[in-house]
């Protein structure tokens, strides 16, 4: 029986409200002991002091561009990344080609998933048919294959009866709907933000209302169907109100923040290098500050990534004409740490939670948390480790990452999934 | 203290110093009166090579672009997309490369993405010209407007310049707001609603959603063209509207000061943003712009790729 002890960490389960260093062993695959000098001779011991024990990480929002679009990224590659970035448990979005609005293809990439991948993937399926916002795809069909959410995730679902009818749909099962929130007439053709920077820049705008009316509607949909919305990267200090004005009403919405959107702003444009082109764009020092806010007092239920990996020549070009999204897996943690962490905006404790069981909490996953008997997936973060992010060293065969380059303190250092060693020291097993 | 941009690139208006842009302008001065010799024909630019290259169509920027580096010797060679392996799809990187690799002096560049210049720029290593990049900066149209302004009224400091019209999606606006406040000049912008930044690029620059304010006592008025397809997309209702309200006419012409210069970057849209009484009118400097063009684009290329030294 393989055994696994890791050794003097400091661990962090906010799933269990526990922070204090211990001992934990792992064992067949399942967290067998948390205490205090656990002694096992049989077990393999990785000693972890002075680092960080906690769940696996898991990031809902991933596009890991299967199928039909394996020269950005398949679940080889992109669970690679999750693995080098401390993410056990990935999902992935289906506006890939075909979409994945059918409980044959979440099916099949299921079995694709037990085949390749390093990590637990999830497969969240299109709420239209073709993710065109007209008919409802085979909801209950998809929910029954496995499905853990829906969305129409790089396109709104502008008509607003088909919302309606997949929230009241969806409404028989605990499924979520996941809301790419920005109106497609306000945000057609733009490029960035639409702000001072815009306008100096001459690129067209992607205003903030677009997503705030985005919001807004989707929550009013929700409350009176009486089901769940989740709001996908929220970015705008308008859409943190909305939804907290809605959760105090009792509306059952959730949301969730890229650490893109929390630590950068539309300054950093710089119309020569698209890696900081992303949906919804990144905004403005108010909206920035709004987002930690929202993220440190709850009303953002939860961190993704948003990993939106493209083939290097499709982002190397004019700043209009490239993709939108860069991949996020192997950068998340450590940019929140830097950015949040050290600077004493959000504590440690905080991000963990909205990394780990907050979304198993939300999306009603059996994960995210360091009980007896639970699976082990487990993510050991050096906190204090320096390093600079090379995009030579990714495992995603997405390039363009605006934190290329950067000097970022923190980093996973050992994913184990399922108690098997996915990556240790930053290579992926 | 002397100042060279030898090896510089023009991408925008707002990376020279009002003292460069003096340099400009002066150079251009010698260039007119070269221009008006009996023979147009230098060897400044001798065994240089100049490249235009235009993914949008265009009359006088490519064609005064290139008499510029002939008039000065320089051996001009133009691509345009429609005509170039661009309608193969080859990447704004590949056609740069194979360009480059031509071992070319200078690129002068027109592309509908905004930021395309700056992109060339860091890419290859020839001297890259900005010949309009979406609608974010037109500079030899901002020098031009400069010079001609200056030829007419001897001086920058405290004229009043009105640049009317769709100024959203203009980049020769973008390229006036960047110099000619630079310059000591009195910016304002009007335009419809619709068709104005909704956010400020320079709080110097005054802004009004009519156009009598801006014309108002006015030195010199730009009016810039209107597109067809603003009008599709839903900014102004008809053109016939637009005429009506927006349109320099005799009648609004009135409320400028009686020597008011007119300017045009062209093609003009006659009876829709200019009536064709005053773009023909004697104020009228639209044509003397054209020949100015060439010089001021004579002096940027002496200035970029000899330094200035003859």
């Amino acid at each position: 029986m393989m055994k696994t002890l890791l050794k003097n960490g400091r661990v962090i389960d906010p799933k269990n409200n526990i922070d204090k260093n211990l001992d934990l062993l792992v064992e067949a695959g399942k967290i067998a002991q948390i205490s205090e000098n656990i002694e096992n001779a049989d077990a393999e011991i990785i000693d972890v002091a002075n680092k960080i024990i906690a769940p696996g990480f898991i990031d809902m929002h991933t596009h890991l561009r299967e199928p039909g679009q394996e020269a950005k990224e398949d679940f080889e590659s992109g669970s690679m990344a999750a693995a080098a970035g401390g993410f056990t448990r990935i999902a992935t979005m289906p506006n890939t080609n075909p979409a994945v609005d059918n409980a044959a293809l979440v099916r099949s990439l299921k079995e694709r998933a037990c085949e390749v991948a390093k990590t637990h993937i999830e497969i969240i399926g299109a709420v239209t048919k073709g993710q065109k916002g007209e008919e409802l795809s085979e909801l209950l069909d998809m929910t029954e294959a496995g499905a853990i959410a829906f969305s129409d995730d790089g396109h709104y679902i502008d008509n607003s009866k088909i919302l309606l009818n997949a929230l009241d749909y969806l409404a028989m099962t605990n499924k979520i709907i996941i809301s790419h929130a920005e109106i497609t007439s306000l945000v057609e053709g733009g490029a960035m933000n639409e702000g001072k920077v815009s306008a100096k820049l001459g690129l067209q705008g992607r205003p903030s209302v677009a997503e705030d009316i985005a919001v807004m509607r989707d929550i009013m949909l929700a409350e009176y169907a009486g089901a769940k919305i989740h709001i996908a990267h929220i970015s705008s200090a308008r859409a943190v109100d909305i939804v907290r004005e809605a959760k105090q009403r009792g509306v059952k919405v959730t949301a969730e923040v890229t650490p893109q959107h929390l630590t950068m702003t539309e300054d950093i444009v710089d119309f020569t290098d698209s890696s900081t082109k992303i949906n919804p764009p990144l905004r403005t020092e108010k909206d920035r500050d709004a987002l930690f806010k929202g993220l440190k007092d709850g009303v953002i239920d939860m961190i993704v990534t948003d990993h939106s990996p493209h083939a290097p020549e499709e982002k190397d070009r004019e700043y209009i004409y490239a993709p939108s999204g860069f991949p996020g897996l192997e950068t998340s943690f450590p940019v929140l740490n830097t950015e949040l962490v050290k600077t004493n905006k959000v504590d440690i404790f905080t991000i963990i939670e909205r990394m780990t069981a907050a979304p198993a909490r939300v999306f009603g996953i059996d994960a995210g948390e360091l009980s007896i008997g639970k699976i082990a997936d487990i993510t050991v973060i050096d906190p204090n480790l320096e390093w600079i992010v090379d995009e030579k060293k990714f495992y995603t065969r997405g390039s363009h990452s605006p934190f290329v380059g950067r000097k970022l303190v923190g980093k996973p250092i050992l994913t184990m999934v399922a108690g098997k060693v996915a990556m240790q020291n930053g290579v992926v097993i | 203290m002397s100042i060279s941009l030898k090896g510089r690139d023009c991408l925008g208006l707002s990376d020279f110093s009002p003292e460069e842009i003096r340099l400009i302008l002066d150079t251009a001065k010698d260039m007119k009166k070269f221009l008006r010799g009996d023979v147009k024909k230098s060897d400044l630019l001798r065994g240089k090579s100049i490249i235009t290259l235009f993914y949008e169509p265009s009359t006088r920027t490519r064609t005064s672009f290139e008499l510029a580096g002939k008039y000065l010797g320089a051996d001009v060679v133009n691509i345009t997309a429609g005509t170039s392996s661009i309608v193969k799809g080859e990447s704004l990187r590949d056609t740069l490369y194979t360009v480059s690799a031509m071992d070319v002096d200078a690129i002068v560049m027109r592309h509908k993405a905004e930021g395309a210049a700056a992109y060339a720029a860091k890419v290859v290593k020839p001297v890259i010209i900005n010949a309009g990049d979406g609608a974010h900066a037109h500079p030899s149209q901002g020098l031009l407007n400069l010079f001609t302004i200056e030829e007419h009224k001897g001086k920058f400091e405290g004229l009043k310049v009105a640049v009317i019209g769709d100024i959203l999606h203009s980049r020769v606006a973008r390229s006036d707001i960047a110099a000619m406040t630079k310059m000591g000049i009195e910016l304002h912008i009007a335009g419809p609603k619709t068709l104005l930044p909704r956010f400020s690029t320079d709080d110097k620059v005054i802004v009004h959603d009519r156009i009598e304010e801006a014309v108002e006592n006015a030195d010199v008025i730009e009016v810039l063209r209107i597109q067809l397809e603003r009008m599709k997309g839903g900014l102004f209702p008809t053109t016939r509207e637009y005429a009506r309200i927006f349109g320099l006419n005799t009648e609004r012409l009135k409320l400028a000061k009686n020597d008011v210069l007119i300017l045009h970057p062209g093609p003009m849209n006659k009876g829709w943003e200019i009536s064709n009484e005053v773009a023909y009118s004697l104020n009228s400097a639209i044509q003397t712009e054209v020949e100015n063009g060439v010089a001021v684009r004579m002096a940027l290329y002496k200035l970029l790729l000899t330094g200035g030294e003859v």
